[in-house]
């Protein structure tokens, strides 16, 4: 085994820090050392984004970044999506929508649809579909999960407006 | 699947990498966006000795004009580029290609020097950068030298770059006003690579082709440029007939390899008709 690491990283808002293999891949690393199983593996291979994460407001397949890449950085997992036990809107959306079947691909897409409504409030249909295009759901539930997200953005909306 | 093992460096600035892409040999390999590097190594296709990873120097990011041209650092992301502004405005052509590679997800992590240097034909960068007329900069122990995009690509997987050189720097000539431009991409699915796609810049004048310039994706070991169907299309108009010509032009030099996006005839026949859509939409999109 070559050298190890050990690097510090912010998870889902807590200070963490690790000794891995620089081989080790962040998604073993969040599954195996961190007990963080939200981040599914499906594909293994870049493709499916079941192992979504967000790292320094970025969507990031964690079967494809090393762990030590992610010293210094801001990860967050669909375990950091819900506050003092309420889920969070994109949650609540995907509950109400039937915005899952199986669920496998569930927590890649909510933390990528988080980021996607971080970047754009209030997206089309099509720019849903293309900013998903890099999460799979076989079961292709696809028409609720874009309807999720739309309603998940209405949610935000309005709870932005109500605070303002 | 997990990669063999390897030694980890992060260097801070150019110049130590360098050093250290010196010093650890040719089994070290310089780690960019890792969404090609990382998952051959997950499949043991790659097994470095050692990894240097240049997402560490902030010197090999960030987009700014100089001179007439575009300069984009080697790790600037193609999410980077997909949302510059100042790219928007300059290359348009880059953003219709960049947003047509991979996933959202890739290219969060994705950098356009990585797709440079892989040296793969089925990657889009190559192609954009034949028909933009880049320049490269590469960083060696020998300091820096400037090379264009043109002689870059020597083969599969291969490029001018020397195993102790970095590409640093990208450098793009700002089109015309008025320039007309296209990406026309043949994919079978979100994600997957071309089975074929065609790059154009095109300048019109009085109602003919004043400079063209067209280069097909992943149809040889190589981005291929369109010599022969630019020469041909100078001074004619957009027609049925010239397109049909160019098209015809363009597959001439087509040498795709075979695999589950087709045979060699249908990749050969696809990049002619992406060369007729891109050259067509170049074409309403330019300004006399």
């Amino acid at each position: 085994m070559s050298n190890t690491h050990t690097i510090c990283f912010q998870l889902n808002g807590k200070a963490v820090d690790v000794t891995v293999p620089a081989r080790e891949l962040l998604i073993h690393t969040l599954r195996e050392r961190l007990a963080h199983t939200g981040p599914h593996i499906g594909c293994e291979t870049s493709h499916c984004g079941a192992c979504t994460v967000d790292v320094d407001g970025m969507s990031v397949k964690a079967c494809t970044m090393l762990t030590v890449q992610c010293d210094g950085a801001d990860v967050l997992t669909v375990e950091g999506l819900e506050q003092g036990g309420a889920l969070h809107a994109i949650q609540q959306a995907f509950h109400e929508e039937h915005g899952l079947q199986c669920g496998y691909c569930t927590p890649g897409m909510l933390v990528r649809a988080y980021r996607l409504l971080q970047e754009n409030p209030n997206p089309s249909e099509q720019q849903i579909r293309y900013g998903l295009a890099g999460n799979l759901c076989r079961c292709t539930g696809y028409q609720n999960i874009v309807k999720a997200v739309q309603s998940a953005a209405k949610k935000l909306a309005a709870a932005q407006t109500a605070t303002a | 699947m997990i990669p063999a093992g390897f030694d980890y460096h992060a260097p801070r600035s150019v110049a130590d990498a360098v050093k250290l892409l010196g010093s650890l040999g040719p089994d070290a390999k310089l780690l960019a966006g890792g969404h090609s590097l990382l998952p051959m190594m997950k499949l043991r296709f790659a097994t470095p000795s050692a990894l240097i990873d240049l997402g560490k120097i902030p010197d090999l990011k960030g987009i700014g004009e100089s001179g007439g041209e575009i300069r984009i650092g080697a790790m600037t992301t193609e999410h980077e580029l997909l949302n510059s502004k100042l790219i928007a405005d300059k290359l348009p052509l880059l953003i219709e290609g960049v947003g047509q590679i991979a996933d959202p997800q890739v290219r969060y992590r994705g950098t356009i020097g990585g797709d440079i240097c892989h040296g793969d034909p089925a990657n889009d960068h190559p192609a954009l950068m034949l028909a933009l007329d880049a320049s490269f900069v590469l960083s060696g122990p020998k300091g820096e030298r400037v090379v264009k995009a043109d002689a870059y690509f020597v083969g599969l997987y291969e490029t001018l770059a020397a195993a102790d050189e970095i590409l640093t720097q990208i450098r793009i000539p700002v089109p015309a006003a008025g320039t007309g431009w296209s990406y026309t991409k043949l994919k079978r699915k979100t994600g997957d690579f071309a089975t074929a796609a065609a790059a154009v810049l095109l300048q019109m004048k009085g109602g003919t082709v004043a400079r063209v310039s067209m280069a097909l994706t992943n149809v040889g070991p190589t981005p291929l440029k369109c010599r022969n169907a630019e020469s041909y299309l100078v001074g004619k108009p957009i027609d049925d007939g010239t397109l049909k010509e160019a098209a015809r032009l363009a597959t001439e030099s087509c040498t795709p390899g075979v695999c589950l996006r087709g045979d060699a005839d249908y990749k050969t026949a696809m990049a002619g008709e992406m060369a007729r859509r891109a050259l067509q939409t170049a074409q309403s999109r330019a300004k006399a």
